[in-house]
């Protein structure tokens, strides 16, 4: 299991536009390398993530080999009402990771 | 003519004389009052990500660190168990002289030390992500404080050794520690700024590995690069030399966990 950090403010007033961070611990292989002994390097990253609010989609991105590894990504949400944040990665083997937070809306 | 290539042979019968003694570079110090940390050599932009609690990556390594810390994983008794006050200090006086083994030991190997007497744990591998996390958690409660490595009197052939190896020439460049980063720090090598070379932020992230790392797999690059064997991680001989780089660098603050190119 990588680790997973996630900066979700924990209150926020309603309407208010709020910033979220999230990143993953992953090595973002991009398949083009080469080892010590000239062995080509299996390409291993990570192809897609979502964020949902509420089980509403509000964010989501398609990673390829150009990301850095431990991709970080920052974005904004409207805050609306209290509920969950649900994060979730998705590698290219169909492997999935995810973390969540929950915020207040007052 | 033939007095010039003369003396040409003689000047090669000179330089054949001791090919096995090795050069010495000169042995040029940084007054203490201008010695710079990593970070100052770093963009803007890379020290704000190092600064930054949430931006940095290494801190993926210290959450993960903390999580091992409290975790029994196989012991009976986690590290903060007996650690229940943190650790707080403890890496700015490493690596340090143990009495009871009669040898020199760093962060790491204090930490598989610990496993093997008091937890029955196997230790961890070098530059194991477990081993990186541990150490970056401990090394990272000191981050602020001042490095503070005393040269002890048990550990002066270490010093030595350690100093001996940093004004040694190696590899196929016959290049020294010293002639990069102590005659040459602030100039460029290629489109890199040469650093001074200390070890305060270290485990750090580095850019070019793409991934967290030891001060030991730092030197392993060193050594690469002046196209010299790298000796192995943990060995004695990278221990030594921590130590030195350790005591050289006294005062510099520990940024553990370091961003560093």
């Amino acid at each position: 299991m990588p680790t997973i950090r996630l900066s979700v403010p924990e209150t926020a007033s309603k309407g208010e536009i709020i910033e979220i961070k999230a990143m993953i611990q992953h090595p973002m292989e991009t398949g083009y390398r080469r080892g010590q002994k000239g062995e080509v390097i299996e390409r291993d990253i990570i192809k897609f993530f979502e964020c949902q609010y509420n089980g509403e989609l509000v964010f989501s991105s398609e990673f390829f080999p150009g990301i850095a590894a431990n991709p970080f990504l920052t974005f904004y949400v409207r805050a609306e009402k209290t509920g969950e944040l649900t994060f979730k990665w998705t590698d290219q083997d169909g492997t999935r990771w995810s973390d969540s937070a929950s915020l207040t809306v007052s | 003519m033939v007095r010039l290539s003369a003396a040409c042979l003689a000047l090669l019968a000179v330089a054949a004389c001791h090919p096995s003694e090795p050069e010495r570079s000169r042995q040029s110090t940084i007054p203490k009052e201008d010695l710079r940390s990593g970070s100052d050599y770093l963009t803007p932009e890379t020290l704000a990500q190092q600064e930054d609690d949430f931006e940095n990556p290494g801190y993926l390594w210290v959450e993960r660190g903390e999580r091992l810390f409290s975790m029994a994983s196989g012991a009976e008794t986690p590290c903060s168990e007996c650690h229940d006050d943190g650790l707080k200090g403890v890496s700015a006086t490493y690596p340090k002289f143990d009495d009871t083994l009669g040898r020199l030991i760093n962060l790491e190997a204090r930490i598989n030390l610990c496993r093997s007497e008091h937890q029955s744990l196997p230790a961890l591998d070098y530059e194991s992500e477990d081993l990186l996390a541990i150490t970056a958690y401990v090394a990272n409660q000191s981050r602020g404080m001042p490095l503070a490595v005393p040269l002890t009197e048990a550990a002066r052939d270490n010093y030595e050794r350690g100093k001996e190896y940093f004004y040694t020439r190696r590899g196929q460049f016959n290049l020294s520690c010293e002639q990069c980063h102590v005659e040459n720090n602030g100039r460029k090598l290629r489109g890199d700024t040469i650093s001074q070379g200390h070890p305060n932020g270290f485990p750090a992230y580095r850019f070019e590995w793409q991934t967290f790392g030891s001060l030991h797999r730092r030197l392993q690059d060193c050594d690469t690069g002046v196209r010299a064997e790298p000796f192995d991680l943990g060995s004695d001989t990278y221990l030594d030399l921590e130590y030195f780089l350790s005591v050289r660098a006294n005062g510099l603050e520990i940024e553990t966990p370091a961003i560093r190119r």
